[in-house]
């Protein structure tokens, strides 16, 4: 018998369960892309099966942390850029879960970038939603690790001397199995996109678009965004690194001359999780660790019965 | 100071298998009736450099070094660089044996390898023999090993040799060779320990007096480490999940776990920095495991953020902190208690955690476990503070200590079923910071994710009862101090049962004058009080481990009892005499401090000098290497 009956539970889900009873409007700005995310994450959350209950959201801090508040379900909202490291253990301890990080481009490829480049490497089943508004919102419009090369800000006031960091490159180099960049001007790719993060069986990373109206580009300047499988003009296959490496790196390039595209950029169904990894090689138990401690019957070890080595 | 003791060092490089030796020969000794007690001494270095294990073995209880030592097994340094003239390290070669003469007792026995050291090429090596009346056995030792199996096995020789100069029987050490080496390597191995201990009885003649003592134990001992009591106590209350970065003397809990989680069924994580890692611990407790993490104090530093969001979040989780010296880089192997501050006080905002400073290996067992069960009960940080000293010592504890039933419980956690009468907002929310029905300890039981009904925000923010951001003073102060309340209720806790106090007392009931020390200080104090009293002093000791909350009541008993004190540490601005000063607010003028922050841990005379030039007002000034600190008014 589980301890945790909200997992796996089969039943109807209503998108309208992941909305809080009380408090249900978001204090983001009007026009902020956040909303794109959140309202494509209530969708796509039924669709894949899944119920508040056995959802854990873990965010990072900046105005995208702030999802926990108006995304009901189980919620870690953490520190700033600390997300993964909590997201990926609650996944170890109980990976019956349905575990989602997110954060800003800040809190994901700045102070956590290290967090990223390993939670990507060690390929946890679990999802990860980089609010990449391109700037700093929640503390006023500074340059932000994506922010293009010459943005000026009050504390890059000559203008950045740096480009921006490339986070598909960066995720695929790591060994993120599913990367994806979508848009909140495009919900409706979005929430397939979320579904796809959620059911794949890995680390599914989605850098998601999300325009800052106070601090940088409103909506109009994500418009005309392309998706890289559904137009002509781009032809490679998700599942060849290579290829993948050469449409992020163009993907990249252009989204400074304006030019959004959008997509599924690779996609790694063969490699095998780090929980299957690590059951492997028999250092994860198969049973989710955090029964046991409802288990009655459980004949706890104890070190006494490892004393022989000290006699 | 036991009356028959043998303090026995066995020197050479890193690399040269002195540490399994060592730690052999311990448990012959142990097994023969004696206590014994490890000191090692090691440069941050994988090969070469000199290093040094001290094994001290006596019928009397040994839990601290001795001063001095009585006999040196000097090997060979296979590694040693080889010096230009006015190199910075100087001769290296010789080392095993030049570096170790300076403690040796009067009348002390040297066995070095005149296979690879020279004497000659130490200054006034006879002269210094004849004056001390060192007994000096030149054997080579390497030709020895050679001749039978590989030159490494010249430890072997050397513990035969040992062996018969003190008179001692081979049985126990064959045994647990047997049990240690596998066949290929235990035949050569057997022969060369025969031959050395034959070739001793034959061809020399000895007059020294020293020999192996004996003794008997009333029931079974083991042979226990610092960082063993600490990762048993971890397992034996049900942690299974370990998340660390490795950074010496942390490593060693952070092994053991490793090794033997597993098999445990639990898991161990080594990430990419000690913030992961905290973090790690962080969100398998959120998910209702038990688990832990730690370093050593750069690495801790690094988990000042995850220990914040613990205390704000009410996550339960157990940090080691294992000190080094320090600032910086400092000394990364050698011990020091100077993370005091840093741990009690690191994170941003009022410090609401628990914090316990064993004294020994079997201490590190049971406050582990009291810190598993303050952190599970009171969802709240608990910090096991060890050092270099205390995580790689070696000592016997009875095998009957580890006796214990496991203790797996998470504390205050609702079922599904009992979550369906708990508090819930109208959005169906579990109130899992209810400001209403706290327990009177000020714990609020919590959900974990995937249980029906129990959902509910948890945030590093200050929050409302629901876990949502809340910036309300009524609700801000509520809050804050059915937090802080935590630490009041585990004091209550602590003190309710005066048998299983964490503190230490020693000495007589009643004496004129008091030492105070904290942490793996303990034993040294503990052997000084001994030969202060033998020499007709008053005075008596505590040991304190409770530093967050501090043991108030145990302290200010203790000070008001004596006429003075001395606060015996290893750090150089007396920190824990701050901290007594800070929170019993009087007792200052009655507190000297005696100071050591060379890179080594206090010997029993040294607290004794300290004590008779402050207390019993000697004028000589302390030796080199500690320093009074005179009392200051509060």
């Amino acid at each position: 018998m589980s301890a945790f009956n909200a997992i796996g539970e089969e039943r109807e889900i209503d998108r309208e369960e992941f909305t809080p009873g009380i408090e249900p409007q978001p204090t983001w700005c009007p026009g902020c892309g956040d909303f794109g995310v959140l309202k494509s994450l209530k969708q796509a959350l039924p669709e894949v099966g899944r119920t508040p209950e056995e959802t854990l959201l873990v965010t990072g801090i900046g105005c995208s942390g702030k999802l926990n508040s108006y995304l009901d379900s189980y919620g870690f909202h953490t520190i700033h850029g600390r997300s993964l490291p909590v997201a990926r253990a609650a996944k170890l301890a109980n990976p019956g879960l349905e575990v989602i990080a997110a954060g800003g481009d800040g809190d994901g490829y700045g102070i956590g970038g290290n967090h990223f480049m390993h939670t990507a490497r060690e390929n946890h089943d679990m999802t990860y939603i980089v609010f990449n508004n391109e700037i700093f919102g929640l503390t006023k419009g500074q340059t932000s690790p994506t922010s293009p090369k010459g943005h000026k800000s009050k504390t890059q006031p000559s203008g950045s001397a740096k480009d921006p960091i490339r986070p598909l490159s960066l995720s695929l180099t790591s060994g993120a199995s599913y990367i994806a960049r979508t848009a909140a001007v495009n919900p409706n790719q979005a929430k397939e996109i979320l579904k796809e993060a959620m059911e794949h069986d890995g680390f599914a990373h989605v850098d998601f678009l999300t325009q800052c109206p106070t601090w940088n580009k409103d909506a109009k300047q994500y418009v005309p965004y392309i998706d890289v499988q559904e137009s002509d003009d781009y032809d490679f296959d998700v599942h060849d690194r290579q290829e993948a490496q050469e449409m992020m790196y163009e993907t990249e390039n252009v989204l400074k001359e304006g030019t959004v595209l959008t997509g599924r950029f690779y996609v790694d169904e063969d490699r095998p999780s780090y929980q299957e990894e690590k059951q492997a090689i028999g250092e994860m138990p198969e049973e989710p660790l955090a029964e046991r401690y409802f288990d009655d019957d459980y004949e706890w070890e104890r070190s006494y019965d490892l004393l022989d080595r000290h006699r | 100071m036991a009356d028959n003791e043998l303090i026995w060092r066995i020197a050479g490089g890193s690399g040269d298998g002195i540490d399994s030796t060592s730690q052999n020969f311990a448990k012959a000794l142990m097994r023969s009736g004696l206590n014994v007690f490890t000191h090692r001494h090691y440069p941050s270095r994988i090969r070469g450099g000199h290093t040094y294990v001290e094994i001290r073995a006596s019928d009397e209880v040994v839990d601290s070094r001795g001063d001095g030592y009585n006999f040196l097994l000097a090997l060979g340094d296979s590694f040693a660089r080889n010096p230009k003239e006015n190199a910075y390290y100087g001769n290296e070669e010789v080392k095993p044996l030049s570096e170790n003469l300076d403690e040796l007792r009067e009348g002390g026995i040297i066995v070095y390898d005149s296979g690879l050291l020279d004497a000659s090429e130490i200054p006034d090596f006879e002269e210094r023999a004849e004056e001390n009346d060192w007994h000096v056995f030149d054997i080579d030792l390497r030709s020895m090993a050679r001749e039978h199996g590989r030159e490494i096995m010249r430890n072997t020789a050397g513990i035969g040799v040992t062996a018969a100069l003190l008179e001692m029987d081979l049985d126990e050490i064959e045994n647990l060779m047997e049990n240690a080496m596998p066949e290929k390597i235990l035949e050569p191995n057997r022969t060369i320990l025969h031959e050395a201990y034959e070739m001793v009885n034959e061809e020399y003649e000895f007059d020294h007096d020293l020999r192996v003592p004996t003794g008997e134990h009333e029931e079974e001992q083991v042979l226990i480490s610092g960082s063993n009591g600490v990762a048993y106590g971890a397992l034996d209350e049900g942690c299974r999940f370990i998340a660390g970065y490795p950074m010496t003397p942390w490593t060693d809990v952070f092994t053991i776990m490793s090794q033997h989680l597993p098999k445990f069924g639990g898991i161990s994580e080594q990430v990419e920095d000690e913030i992961a890692a905290a973090a790690l611990a962080l969100g398998a407790s959120h998910a209702g495991v038990k688990a832990m993490s730690g370093s050593s104090g750069g690495g801790f530093a690094l988990m000042s953020e995850p220990l914040g969001l613990a205390e704000m979040s009410e996550t339960p989780i157990v940090l080691v902190e294992a000190m080094r010296a320090g600032p910086s880089t400092g000394l990364p192997t050698k011990p020091e208690q100077g993370d005091l501050e840093h741990i009690l006080y690191t994170s941003q905002g009022d410090s609401c955690r628990v914090v316990f400073a064993p004294g020994t290996p079997q201490e590190a067992y049971e406050q582990t476990r009291t810190a598993f069960e303050m952190a599970y009960n009171y969802q709240i940080p608990a910090i096991v503070v060890i050092d270099q000293k205390l995580s790689g010592e070696n000592q016997n504890v009875p095998a009957s200590a580890f006796d214990r039933d496991p203790n797996p419980s998470l504390g205050p956690t609702l079922t599904e079923a009992q979550l369906e009468d708990a508090p819930h907002d109208p959005s169906g929310i579990f109130q899992r910071f209810s400001h209403d029905d706290p327990e009177d300890d000020g714990v609020r039981p919590r959900s974990l994710p995937g249980q029906k009904r129990g959902r509910f925000l948890v945030t590093g923010n200050e929050h409302n009862e629901s876990g949502h951001i809340e910036e309300d003073p009524d609700n801000r102060i509520t809050q804050m101090d059915l937090r802080m309340k935590k630490l009041e209720s585990i004091r209550e806790d602590l003190d309710s049962d005066p048998e299983t106090s964490n503190q230490t007392y020693f000495g007589p009931d009643e004496a004129d004058y008091g030492i105070v020390t904290w942490g793996s200080s303990q034993g040294a104090v503990r052997e000084a009080v001994e030969r202060l009293n033998d020499d007709g002093h008053s005075v008596k000791a505590i040991g304190v481990s409770d530093l967050m909350p501090f043991a108030e009541k145990e302290v200010t008993e203790f000070l008001e009892s004596v006429d003075e004190a001395l606060v015996v540490e290893m750090n150089a601005t007396a920190q824990f005499r701050g901290l007594t000063q800070r929170e019993l607010g009087q007792f200052g003028e009655k507190l000297t401090s005696l100071l050591k922050y060379d890179g080594n841990p206090f010997e029993p005379a040294e607290v004794v000098e300290g004590f008779e030039i402050q207390i019993a007002g000697n004028e000589e000034a302390p030796t080199a290497n500690t320093r009074l600190e005179p009392a200051v008014s509060d």
